[in-house]
């Protein structure tokens, strides 16, 4: 590819000005931007009800909040933080900004689609905001019959939920077709960056699997407002199916979180590490199995909800086959990683941290896909500490990674990187204090969703508020970092990190037309050690 | 068990269990020293230490035989763990001939017990040491989880059907039994005891009628035994800080404000129907969320409940 004739000379995408250039804008990565702040609002939003709820779990009777504050907390940090931050934050965010840049084109295939999931999307949180009246008070998995009684805004919420889910698939759609139609000439799937194979297998569940859940929600509505008993046994109905139409797409739905993560990973590594990428069919393909597996999986959620011991075998027998390919691939970064020339800048340092953290949460799995155990401790903190390795010790840090990464691409600025890794060390010190401590507690028997518990489990809960602390500390001095990097960081140029994909071919920031020409794709990116970067 | 991992299981059953969580907590030892151990190795050892050159690194892409032994040695461990578990699973929840069968109802937010004989408790199940146990559960209201930490087991109650738990108590001692589905504001406080005792006093205590009443027990001390361990206080503070429910002091004799603009007094009268059928007249200000004891205490018992409640003045 002739360097020069991709780089464009175009304005930056941010030299427009006004809230109109953002509010229409056609642009896919203003709109990726935009769901960024969003979602960042979110994120703090979320983070700040998990620090009222350990602040509360200091002691074991309830002290400084009722239960039902308490009960409230919880189901917002959860589902604030599933369904408007880690669902749409790599996706909606990097995707946006990153698709048509990682293939070579101008824009999404549909410009105007994106634009309105956007809008889409910010109706739905602001439904969902809409539903604090009575706030909701069933843990972010809305189970039957619970959910379909309380006196909360459960039909509110849900349809929050659901333009929230309508956004989604909108989007997934629109990557779908602009991954098939727009690459550059000469870029073969084989050629693509490993983030748009994240995107595109994440793409694929979105709008396979969210139907669904958009469907349960509003039989849920239905049976709560009209009194349907879908769910209500005295009705001939079953509170049981909920958790399967429920898990359907909950189960999925972590790869749609965790795949792109993957993704960002898998372009982080080569770089820093000055190195082609290992295995990459395997890491490619190993994406489109975990998206497929993870279909056939969700039973292992309901164990001991009265399934029979066959269907149970069944699903755990599946369940274990998700391990495999994700195996595959931490084996693959792993190796990339050898006899490379390794420099440990911001984004390296969350990238290997998403792999130390995910090999925890990886290996903390079988313990409960394996039915014995899982019987043990299916809702007690084990499966809290289980999914916060996987979730934010694996997909957060990947996003961390991803925004330290591209944000001089983003905004055109450099991030100072002794307060990054300030801030990084205080992150992965406060994570692993405040959500190993869980496991242990968990194997010790505390169930999770508890306002007040035994005493004896008040040491652990003592150390994980502390890690807390240190993690909130850690996160402000990362956010603060943005703010400052933002506001009088040194000027970035087009490829600080001397990669290989196309991104980092044009200017910082972005030119608002990506590409003054559609580049020519001859080799893949990873060709690092090789190619002059 | 005589391990020398002993983690407090109390029967050799939950011992299995302990040993599965070994097998994968020694296989995930394993895969996690050799990975965190590459990782870091590689990291340190291949850390760049000169100025960034080009042309430095040697053009490794791929290896298809490793690829090959990173998905079948995977491959193998995962379906090995899943045999270990799936067997010790499908051993713990078969039947077994001549159990002991407890009904166990999940409400909000207290365990209703029944034994097949027509005696009834809450929050405490009794069951004698050596026989196996099967508890039939189910909820009237929402789903509720009952879960033996020290067994290892849990299951589901759910609304309109039966599951099943079986246990094998083998020592004798009171165990926790926890809600792990969540189901309202008092989720938490959703304990009950179960309750392992020695075959002759097991006999002993079911002879005497389920040993609710003790011999030449004034009534008000009976009813404050029976408040203590039905549950009451997980909703009702007997006065000071209130919690779900109203305090219980001074309720006797009381003009009591109802949802929907009346008023009552705080009668025995008024006292029975709140316990037996507590929706009828609900204190303003408290959400209609109490259980009936209709089924689960026996009108004398109702009665040494309101002796007790008349002594909070």
């Amino acid at each position: 590819m002739s360097e020069a004739a991709a780089a464009g000379t175009g304005r930056g995408y941010l030299e427009e000005r006004g809230w109109r250039s953002w509010a229409y804008t056609l642009d896919h990565k203003r709109i990726g931007v935009m769901y960024l702040w969003a979602t960042t609002v979110f994120f703090l939003l979320g983070g700040l009800f998990a620090m009222l709820l350990r602040l509360e779990l200091l002691s074991p009777q309830a002290k400084y909040f009722s239960h039902h504050a308490y009960n409230v907390f919880f189901t917002l940090h959860g589902a604030m933080m599933i369904f408007l931050f880690i669902i749409p934050a790599i996706p909606s965010g990097l995707g946006n900004f990153l698709i048509p840049l990682h293939l070579g084109a101008r824009d999404v295939v549909f410009p105007r689609l994106n634009l309105a999931s956007f809008w889409i999307f910010v109706a739905g949180f602001l439904v969902i905001i809409g539903s604090l009246v009575a706030p909701m008070d069933t843990g972010w998995t809305f189970y039957t019959p619970y959910s379909a009684k309380t006196g909360a805004a459960v039909a509110t919420l849900s349809f929050g939920v659901f333009l929230i889910g309508m956004s989604s698939i909108l989007t997934g759609l629109n990557f779908i077709v602009t991954i098939h139609k727009l690459r550059a000439p000469g870029m073969t799937w084989n050629r693509m960056p490993l983030f748009l194979w994240g995107m595109y297998a994440t793409s694929i569940i979105q709008v396979v699997a969210t139907p669904v859940v958009g469907v349960t929600f509003l039989l849920l509505a239905a049976e709560r407002l009209l009194g349907v008993g879908f769910f209500d046994p005295s009705k001939g109905g079953d509170p049981v199916l909920f958790q399967h139409f429920f898990w359907f797409y909950s189960h999925p739905v972590v790869y749609v979180m965790i795949l792109p993560a993957m993704g960002i990973v898998s372009e982080v590594i080569p770089v820093f590490s000055r190195k082609p990428i290992f295995g990459y069919k395997a890491i490619a393909y190993s994406s489109l199995a975990i998206a497929f597996i993870g279909f056939l999986v969700w039973g292992h959620h309901m164990f001991t909800s009265g399934m029979s011991p066959l269907a149970n075998a069944i699903f755990s027998f599946l369940t274990f086959f998700v391990a495999v390919p994700t195996a595959v691939k931490v084996f693959n970064w792993i190796a990339t990683l050898y006899r490379g020339s390794i420099t440990f800048e911001s984004p390296m340092l969350y990238a290997l941290t998403f792999i130390f953290l995910f090999i925890v949460g990886g290996l903390t799995g079988p313990f409960l896909g394996a039915m014995a155990t899982n019987v043990q401790l299916h809702d007690t903190y084990f499966v809290v500490a289980h999914f916060h390795y996987t979730m934010m010790g694996g997909t957060v840090m990947g996003f961390f990674a991803g925004l330290h990464y591209w944000f001089p691409k983003m905004t055109g600025k450099m991030l100072d990187e002794k307060r990054a890794r300030l801030a990084w060390a205080l992150i992965f010190i406060g994570f692993n204090v405040t959500f190993f401590t869980m496991f242990i507690v968990g194997v010790r028997g505390m169930p999770r969703r508890y306002a007040e518990y035994l005493p004896k489990f008040q040491t652990e809960n003592v150390i994980s508020t502390i890690g807390s602390a240190i993690l909130t500390i850690g996160i402000l001095v990362m956010a603060w970092n943005f703010v400052q990097g933002l506001r009088k960081g040194a000027k970035a140029p087009g490829n600080p990190w001397r990669s290989l994909t196309l991104e980092w071919q044009v200017a910082s920031p972005a030119p608002t037309e990506n590409f003054h020409e559609i580049p020519q794709v001859a080799d893949w990116p990873y060709g690092y050690g090789t190619r002059k970067a | 068990m005589g391990s020398v991992l002993d983690f407090g299981a109390a029967s050799a059953e939950a011992g299995r269990v302990d040993a599965v969580f070994l097998l994968i907590a020694g296989i995930g030892g394993f895969f996690f020293l050799l990975t965190q151990g590459m990782l870091i190795w590689f990291a340190v050892r291949y850390r760049r230490r000169g100025p960034d050159r080009d042309n430095e690194t040697p053009n490794i892409t791929g290896h298809h035989l490793l690829e090959f032994f990173w998905i079948l040695i995977p491959s193998i461990v995962v379906v090995t763990i899943f045999y270990y578990g799936w067997r010790v699973y499908a051993d713990l929840s078969a039947p077994r001939p001549d159990a002991t069968e407890v009904y166990v109802t999940g409400k909000q937010w207290l365990w209703e017990v029944r034994y097949p004989d027509g005696r009834t408790a809450i929050n405490e199940i009794r069951v004698p040491q050596g026989k196996p146990v099967k508890f039939i559960l189910t909820a009237t209201d929402v789903i509720h989880g009952f879960y033996l930490p020290d067994y290892r087991v849990k299951m589901d109650a759910i609304p309109g059907r039966l599951t099943t738990l079986w246990v094998q108590p083998e020592k004798t001692g009171s165990y926790t039994i926890f809600c792990t589905v969540y189901c309202g504001e008092g989720h938490s406080s959703m304990n009950a005891q179960l309750i392992v005792m020695d075959p002759a006093g097991y006999a002993e205590w079911a002879r005497g009628g389920g040993g609710t009443a003790e011999e030449g027990e004034p009534l008000p001390v009976r009813g404050e035994r029976l408040v203590n361990r039905a549950g009451c206080l997980n909703c009702h503070a007997i006065s000071g800080k209130e919690k779900i429910g109203p305090n219980l002091q001074g309720l006797y004799g009381a003009k009591i404000p109802l949802e929907g603009g009346k008023t009552a007094v705080g009668d025995e009268e008024y006292l029975r129907e709140s316990l037996e059928d507590p929706g009828a007249k609900v204190v303003k200000g408290y959400p209609n969320v109490m259980p009936t004891y209709k089924t689960s205490m026996r009108p004398e018992e109702i009665r040494a409940v309101v002796e007790y409640l008349k002594t909070l003045r």
